[in-house]
């Protein structure tokens, strides 16, 4: 238990708790947007009335996520100040402005916009409200953009030099797009992308197998996997491009990602390790099952290494991270999904172009269904692996090769991070059973398909909206 | 380029003061509104309070997070000493602002309100005291060595005087607060909160009074800046001014005027707001550190400024597109 008294544990873990649990909220909002995008451009293009309550359905889910993604990202915007302090007084000129850029473009537009979509229906015409919700997709894709802008440089700093320890910019585009920013952004986009159509065609799904909405719900899961064909597919090349941008710039990660002690010299054709037991003490793994051959088309898709791939034993043990367990099963996890989810999305467009899709049939698909519902959670279990192998591999470093995690923290009595820790532990906890809960509530009421649509039965009196409590809406405010 | 290097500090001393200026106006009406939910009478009202706020409370608080980022990114000395000096109170206020987001969409949701009552209006008031708290220990200045780097205890934060601070700034969100409500509702409630606006007022306006007064005393250089020959008629002029108001903001209160409660309100803040960033100026952390010492170097804060200083006027646009739309009162409904 001494790491109870340990201020720099105790920060590293009261970070990484409280970034694994922002990071399950923004998935969705930033996924789900292009999701309503879609379904309230057909609506304004068709006109049929499902698509319309489509929007209004999932935007319901949205809105519960959304709140707590705000929730938990106030902590990480201060975070940095109270317990990296020597850090962000090192790389604030960069860093800091970064933030602050994602704050004007990002949170603002999805702020200031996200009334109108939510509660703006019959106060202003569709195409505003169209607008607006395209807004609030721009603003939160714009988030990722430049927080992983952010953490993309801390893997790889670039664009200035640390002069007496503080970082100078010289070149702000070259620091914006620093060699890990494009791929980590698509990559990023993506993971948000797919974790929300899964988790829209896993409740599809459940409604389909009780046989609720069957027929609504049914085109909820067509939109979803007409997307989920090139998204998948594409998921898998760029978590491809990222391993092999790791392995040309942070050895030390790709070791740990690979459980690779010794060095494999450039022209092998090495086995790939599918599942070991890396002990760290021992410095090899207990025990390992590898394919061979394989891992030189996973990082180049090549049959030879180009460049060795540095084993740990290279490094002195506190230049490479620990935790190898941690990230090489992280890792593996997050490819088992992708090719998971992957493989669920050929086998339904192959139903789908069977027929068995039809309103007739769907519901017969049992299996199929349950595989959905099943995969709802996966896109998160890969988005949080994904960030541990990110963020433990490039351990012992908070920024690669410049500024170690341990002369990063600030000199804050144990106690007060305890204590922090602690409150946002339990804090976290509750909420986290409470947006289940209604989560799930949300989902068992179902849609509401008595909400007046837009421009039918209020037609011109945008302006007059009379008073009065509707369901689904906040109560209506009336106009003067 | 030897005066860019006094300019450019300067220029964000004064957009990190709109934007805190934009935050504890905005959010403060709303937690203001937060903490009269506590004494609302019944499950209606408290309803219809947090309708007021419903689709404008998560733009007002990014502007916290703006004012944060733009700290970080222009003064990230300042940045990290302050929200180390003060991780008591930050964190007070972060769990209140957690609080207090989470209740919008859990009560909506749930049938047992009861629980997110409290998260409402508790972490409202959690906030508004850990940003008071936070606000009266920057002003009785936070023990830094030579580099700027924090060198005091946990606990300097707290003192008779900062709690003064933070329970006038809480009277003070109140004050918007009811201000805001007046506008926003009509009857009964309404006639509640011209009380309450009429209590705040003076309850603000008493906690004002003491604290200018004592601040020269209290604060050694505070004095010497305050008597300077310019200066003085400035300073001689804010309480004038602030008088003034309140005299105004109380007369609008008794004629029930409706809208005008709030422009005055509002007027009072930005005063009072003035005020402080002249005591303060040039320092960010008051009397030891300047915005020159903290500033980031020059070719961020001109790289900040085009992109931000761009930003500024299109988010001030759509913020009051977002009130325009949703303008006009909320009425009574009967939700079950
Ligand atoms: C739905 C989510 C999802 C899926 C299916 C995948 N990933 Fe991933 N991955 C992420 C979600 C994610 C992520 C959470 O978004 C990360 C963390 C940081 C980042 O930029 O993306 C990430 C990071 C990440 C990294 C670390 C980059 C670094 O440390 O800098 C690598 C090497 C991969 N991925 C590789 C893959 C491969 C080979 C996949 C193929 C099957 C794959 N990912 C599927
Ligand atoms: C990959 C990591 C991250 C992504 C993709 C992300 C994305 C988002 C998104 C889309 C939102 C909007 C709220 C919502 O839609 O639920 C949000 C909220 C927020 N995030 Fe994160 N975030 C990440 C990590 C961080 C970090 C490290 C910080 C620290 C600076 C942070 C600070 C915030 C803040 C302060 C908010 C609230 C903003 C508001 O008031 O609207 N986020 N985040
Ligand atoms: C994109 C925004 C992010 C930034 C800027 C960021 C930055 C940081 C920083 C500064 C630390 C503390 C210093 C250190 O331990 O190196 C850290 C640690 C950590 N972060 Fe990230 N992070 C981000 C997103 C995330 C997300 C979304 C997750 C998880 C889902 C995550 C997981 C972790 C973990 C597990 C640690 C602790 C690592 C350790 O100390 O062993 N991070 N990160």
């Amino acid at each position: 238990m001494e790491f109870l008294a340990d201020t720099v544990i105790l920060s590293r873990l009261q970070f990484a708790l409280t970034a694994i649990f922002h990071m399950l909220w923004p998935v969705l909002t930033t996924g789900m947007a292009i999701y309503l995008i879609v379904v309230e451009g057909l609506w304004l293009k068709t006109r049929n009335k499902n698509y319309y309550y489509h929007a209004r359905f999932w935007s319901k889910l949205y809105v519960l996520n959304f709140g707590i993604g705000v929730a938990s990202g106030i902590p990480m915007e201060f975070q940095f100040g109270t317990n990296w302090t020597p850090f962000s007084q090192a790389v604030g000129d960069f860093f800091g402005s970064v933030l602050g850029f994602e704050a004007s473009m990002a949170f603002m537009l999805e702020a200031g916009f996200l009334g109108i979509m939510l509660f703006g229906w019959e106060r202003v015409p569709p195409v505003v409200h169209y607008f607006a919700t395209i807004m609030v997709a721009l603003g939160a894709n714009l988030s990722i953009f430049w927080i992983l802008s952010a953490n993309s440089w801390l893997q790889t700093p670039a664009g200035g030099q640390f002069i007496d320890g503080h970082f100078v910019v010289s070149d702000y585009f070259q620091a914006i797009f620093n060699p890990f920013m494009l791929n980590s952004v698509l990559h990023m986009f993506f993971a948000t992308l797919e974790t929300s159509l899964f988790v829209i065609g896993g409740i599809s799904a459940w409604y389909i197998l009780n046989q609720k909405n069957s027929e609504f719900f049914a085109l909820s899961l067509k939109i979803v996997l007409a997307i989920a064909i090139a998204v998948t597919p594409l998921q898998i090349y760029i978590g491809h491009l990222s391993g092999e941008q790791v392995y040309h710039h942070q050895p030390t990660k790709l070791a740990a990602m690979e459980a690779q002690w010794e060095t494999i010299p450039a022209g092998e054709s090495p086995a790939w390790s599918a599942i070991a037991i890396p002990n760290d003490r021992a410095e090899k793994n207990d025990w390992e099952i590898s394919i061979p051959g394989l891992l030189s088309y996973i990082l180049e898709i090549k049959p030879q290494l180009s460049e060795p791939v540095l084993g740990l034993k290279e490094y002195a043990p506190e230049d490479r991270p620990h935790q190898i367990g941690l990230i090489y099963y992280a890792f593996r996890i997050m490819i088992a999904i992708g090719f998971f989810l992957a493989g669920l999305m050929a086998l339904t467009t192959l139903q789908w172009l069977r027929g068995k899709l039809s309103p007739d049939k769907i519901t017969q698909q049992r299996w199929l269904l349950r595989i959905w519902m099943l995969a709802a959670p996966l896109g998160y279990i890969a988005v949080e692996s994904g960030w541990i192998v990110r963020c433990v591999g490039r351990q012992p470093w908070t920024v690669y090769g410049e500024i170690r995690t341990v002369d990063a923290a600030s000199n804050l009595p144990a106690a007060n991070v305890l204590t922090s820790l602690t409150a946002f532990a339990i804090v976290y906890s509750i909420l986290f059973v409470f947006a289940l809960y209604f989560g799930s509530r949300i989902i068992r009421i179902g849609p509401n398909f008595n909400l007046p649509v837009p421009g039918e039965e209020i037609a011109e009196e945008l302006d007059t909206t009379p008073a009065e409590h509707r369901p689904d809406s906040r109560p209506v405010e009336a106009q003067q | 380029m030897e005066s860019l290097q006094y300019f450019l500090p300067q220029v964000w001393f004064f957009v990190l003061a709109l934007f805190l200026f934009l935050y504890v106006m905005l959010d403060g009406f709303d937690l203001g509104v937060g903490i009269l939910s506590i004494t609302a009478s019944t499950e209606e009202r408290r309803g219809m309070l947090m309708t007021s706020l419903g689709n404008v409370w998560d733009a007002n608080e990014t502007w916290l997070v703006l004012m944060g980022g733009a700290l970080f990114g222009a003064f990230p000395l300042a940045y990290g000493t302050i929200l180390q000096a003060l991780y008591i109170p930050v964190m007070v206020m972060i769990f209140g602002l957690i609080f207090r987001a989470v209740a919008f969409e859990f009560r909506e949701n749930a049938r047992t309100k009861v629980f997110w009552n409290i998260a409402f209006g508790g972490g409202s008031f959690l906030a508004a005291l850990g940003q008071g708290f936070a606000l009266g220990a920057i002003l009785q200045g936070i023990a830094v060595d030579d580099a700027g780097h924090f060198i005091g205890g946990t606990w300097d934060w707290l003192s008779l005087r900062s709690l003064l601070t933070a329970l006038t700034l809480i009277q003070g969100y109140v004050l918007i607060g009811s201000t805001y409500l007046i506008t926003k509702t009509e009857g009964d409630l309404q006639a509640t909160h011209y009380w309450t606006a009429r209590i705040s007022a003076v309850t603000t306006f008493i906690g004002a009074v003491y604290l200018t007064i004592t601040t020269p005393i209290f604060s050694e250089s505070a004095r010497a800046r305050l008597f300077d020959p310019p200066l003085v008629y400035i300073f001689a002029l804010i309480p004038l001014l602030g008088a003034l108001l309140i005299f105004l903001l109380l007369r609008s209160l008794y004629l029930q005027q409706e809208k005008r409660p709030f422009v005055w309100t509002l007027l009072l803040f930005l005063v009072s707001f003035i005020g402080l960033g002249l005591v303060i100026f040039p320092y960010i952390i008051p009397t030891q550190i300047t915005i020159y010492q903290a500033a980031a170097s020059p070719s961020s804060l001109v790289f900040m400024i085009i992109f931000i200083g761009f930003l500024i006027p299109i988010m001030l646009a759509y913020n009051i597109y977002n009130y325009i739309v949703f303008r006009g009162k909320v009425v009574s409904i009967e939700p079950e």
